[in-house]
């Protein structure tokens, strides 16, 4: 276990260089840091919201014209799996319910719960498991202006300020308004919150805070929040039916142009079914899983944007989906971590970022997106990362120089989880360097909302990742699980609300939106064989799949 | 450049398994199964790399969702192994199968109802006083939890314990599919950490006034200011906003208008 023969051969090169790093540090002689303009350049050359290459213009839908990254462009102008008219649909038919969430992580059982409360006889569909999702996967915390000297005002002025003032105001007032609200409902529900003896809840800084508003739940917040609302969803289970791997493939409309449901796919008997609804949610997180321009990813199995492309063909234009955030530091080695996060932590302390040579190569101090830029240029363009035995390729994290610059024990001190997480495979941190590559965290974008989480379709509304405007470009940390939480709520109350005033029947239900996306390709001059939403990625060796003869991929399914 | 440079790396991207130039496979058995995969692999990859495709067994594909439960053992050797198939490595001669759903009753409640007791537990889940102390169930779990030692708790009524004990869980079944009693440990355990939440630990009550305001409609007209607000102003706003220090122990923002 721990680093290859060769690697730690390799690592013996960064030992050599180490001595004069670190007195120049002591010396408070910095890597000179980019310029302005430099940064602009690497930027512009290497990452990937930026570069021309990776990304192109939709050329259908109502975001036409918009430029996404291509791997995103892909999934829009893909065929839907299946066409089927009015009358297959009703046949077809297995449920009918007031409200139907797509999606169960912690934004679409926020919804479920909101529902529910508010009268509604709600279906949640889930196309893994309820409860697999990126909420799961958030460590940090929540933020919620909760203590005196906090106000949802504070709140606002830093959520606009982490996004460059670029995010959808209305969005950014729902979100710090709703926060504290949150952090109660949670309380109530029984989520074990960190606090001090006397109840009062422990809150600290985050990137960006001017007040401390972070809570948290030890470093699993989002596991915890996931496991209370799915625990409280099934108390209710009389009114909160869970549908499992069954995978919705488009939305559905009635006669009138209003939402009525969706078409699912069964993943596992393979049968289509509908499910029938006054109103549809839709919280199917984020795209991580589509891998932009190859990037490893920390989300989880199912991030591949199935919600986005259901909405898009249903009619509703997308938000900030040209943004996408990038860590610069998750690892790249060993195998069973990659993808995951490298606190920034580690550069704070110290530790410099070199190459297979041993040389630095960037100031460990740059923002986040110049940082993933030059390690991507030093590992791509120079040709001087360092490739793993898994085919991956990283650079350096100089870990071991934290001991000798604050003091032996710091490492073990300071970072505690990360030095588990690694010596878990025989890697001490604290005496060998880390391998990290940038990895894609997280979807600035998504489908766009108003404050109610409604969106532009009648009856059809949206929440969390797959929603787009309350980060602008880029997010906060903390703001994800409140995002879920305070817009899976509203959509949820939003819906029964929409429901309790739902008049007529659905009738008609049908895919005319579909077909006319079809005819919208066409005149574009779009064939592709391509199908979407994916459901799943294919990681399928392409050596196996030149043998698969009689295997075909519906999406990234197979079929 | 040299000629070495020039070569092509070939290089694994996304997530998808390659197999790089002198890389070493072992042998692994799927349910059985003979399969050659590449040293240093995840269970979960090399599954992938073998040519598998997940349905279920797989989700947060780092270490915290508890969908990819995981029985081995290794060829020679009687020992049964649990682990999660993303965070392990694929040993030589490993034979392996996993448990991606074990069934587990869970009893319906409503929290608003219960008390935190040893009664609430004896009537919700009256096969954990059955407990043999055989302490299989802390031995497969991935996590390291101490699940015999929470079981324990519980049939004290020590929610406050079982609540602490069994924080990390991440609900994978292991447990319960090993325990000669019968006992569904992971639904007792998420019970006992709702309860010891809501009615052991203090409320936050300094939430409460700020909940009321919010609710009377305190913060409407600054938050509507701030939306109707030009993006200049804004950032002025933002740049002379008070920073609250690291440690605050008394501290006070002078402007306290906006409060």
């Amino acid at each position: 276990m721990g680093y290859t023969p060769e690697m730690l051969e390799l690592i013996k090169k960064v030992e050599a260089s180490r001595p004069e790093r670190i007195a120049r540090s002591k010396k408070g002689m910095d890597f000179e840091p980019l310029s302005l303009a430099g940064r602009q350049e690497v930027l512009n050359k290497f990452h990937p919201d930026y570069k021309k290459e990776g990304r192109r213009a939709v050329s259908v839908g109502p975001s036409k014209g918009e430029v996404y990254p291509s791997e995103f462009v892909n999934v829009l102008e893909s065929k839907a799996r299946l066409l089927v008219d009015s009358a297959e649909l009703e046949k077809l038919t297995a449920f009918e319910t007031d409200v139907l969430v797509i999606g169960g992580g912690g934004a679409g059982t926020s919804a479920a719960l909101l529902a529910q409360e508010n009268g509604s006889k709600v279906i949640l569909a889930t196309k893994l498991r309820h409860g697999d999702a990126n909420t799961v996967m958030a460590e940090g915390g929540i933020q919620g202006a909760s203590q005196e000297v906090d106000s949802p005002y504070y709140h606002y002025l830093d959520v606009m300020g982490g996004g460059h003032f670029t995010n959808t105001p209305e969005l950014v007032a729902a979100l710090s308004h709703d926060a504290p609200l949150v952090i109660e409902w949670l309380e109530s529900l029984g989520l074990m919150f960190d606090k001090q003896p006397d109840g009062r809840m422990r809150v600290r800084h985050g990137g960006g805070t001017c007040r401390k508003r972070m809570h948290s739940s030890g470093d699993i917040t989002g596991s915890a929040i996931m496991r209370v609302l799915k625990d409280e969803a099934r108390n209710r289970a009389e009114d909160i039916t869970v549908l499992e791997f069954s995978s919705a493939v488009e939305i559905l409309k009635d006669a009138k142009g209003r939402a009525a449901g969706a078409l699912f796919f069964n993943m596992e008997t393979e049968e289509y079914f509908v499910v029938k609804a006054k109103a549809t949610v839709i919280a199917t997180g984020g795209y991580g899983r589509l891998h932009i321009q190859g990037f490893a990813t920390t989300n989880h199995y199912g991030a591949t944007a199935d919600g986005l492309v259901i909405g898009y063909r249903a009619g509703v234009p997308l938000a900030f989906m040209h943004s996408t955030q990038y860590h610069p530091t998750g690892v790249a080695f060993p195998e069973q971590n990659v993808g995951l996060l490298i606190t920034e932590k580690v550069r704070g302390l110290g530790a410099n970022l070199v190459n297979i040579e041993g040389e630095q190569f960037v100031f460990e101090r740059e923002p986040r997106d110049v940082e993933s830029s030059c390690i991507i240029r030093e590992c791509l363009e120079r040709g001087k990362g360092i490739i793993t035995p898994t085919g991956r390729v990283g650079a350096w994290l100089d870990s071991p120089m934290i001991d000798e610059l604050e003091g032996p024990g710091t490492v073990k001190k300071e970072l505690p989880a990360k030095y588990i997480q690694f010596i878990r495979y025989g890697i001490d941190i604290s005496k060998v360097p880390m391998l990290v590559y940038p990895t894609l965290h997280y979807q600035n974008g998504g489908l766009t909302i108003k404050d109610s989480s409604a969106t532009n379709v009648e009856g059809l509304f949206a929440a969390g990742e797959a929603s787009g405007g309350v980060h602008g470009e880029n997010r906060l940390m903390g703001n994800s699980l409140l995002d879920i939480t305070v817009f899976g709520r509203r959509a949820g109350k939003s819906a029964a609300e929409y429901v309790k005033a739902f008049s007529g029947s659905l009738d008609g239900i049908n895919m005319d939106h579909v077909e006319s996306f079809h005819k919208e390709m066409e005149g574009a001059g779009i064939e592709t064989d391509l199908v979407s939403p994916l459901i799943l990625p294919n990681y399928t060796r392409e050596e196996t799949m030149e043998k698969q003869l009689t295997t075909h991929y519906q999406g990234g399914l197979r079929a | 450049m040299s000629e070495a440079q020039k070569k092509e790396i070939k290089v694994a991207t996304g997530d998808r398994a390659i197999l790089p130039e002198g890389t070493r496979l072992v042998p692994i058995f799927i349910m059985g199964k003979r399969y050659l995969v590449p040293e240093t692999m995840t269970i979960q990859k090399s599954l992938e790399y073998a040519g598998y495709q997940f349905i279920r067994s797989c989700g947060c594909r780092g270490g915290i969702c508890g969908a990819c439960a995981t029985v081995y053992r290794i060829l020679g050797d009687y020992h049964l192994n649990f682990c999660l198939a993303c965070q392990t490595v694929v040993q030589e001669n490993m034979y392996l199968t996993q448990v991606p759903f074990f069934p587990a009753n869970r009893t319906p409640y409503k929290l608003e109802e219960l008390d935190a007791s040893a009664e609430t537990i004896m009537k919700l889940y009256p096969e954990v006083m059955k407990c043999v102390a055989c302490n299989t169930c802390t031995k497969s779990c991935p996590m390291d939890i101490e699940v015999m030692e929470y079981v324990n708790a519980a049939m004290r009524g020590d929610i406050a314990k079982v609540a602490r004990l069994s924080f990390d869980c991440i609900q994978c079944g292991l447990c319960s599919s090993r325990c000669p009693a019968q006992i569904q440990h992971f639904h007792l355990a998420q019970l006992c950490r709702r309860l010891h939440a809501k009615y052991q630990v203090p409320r936050a009550e300094h939430l409460q006034p700020r909940v009321a305001d919010i609710n009377a409609g305190k913060y409407d007209e600054m938050l509507k200011n701030l939306v109707d607000n030009d993006e200049e102003s804004l950032r002025k706003l933002y740049v002379e906003r008070e920073m609250e220090p690291q440690n605050s122990e008394g501290w006070e923002p002078q402007d306290k208008s906006f409060l």
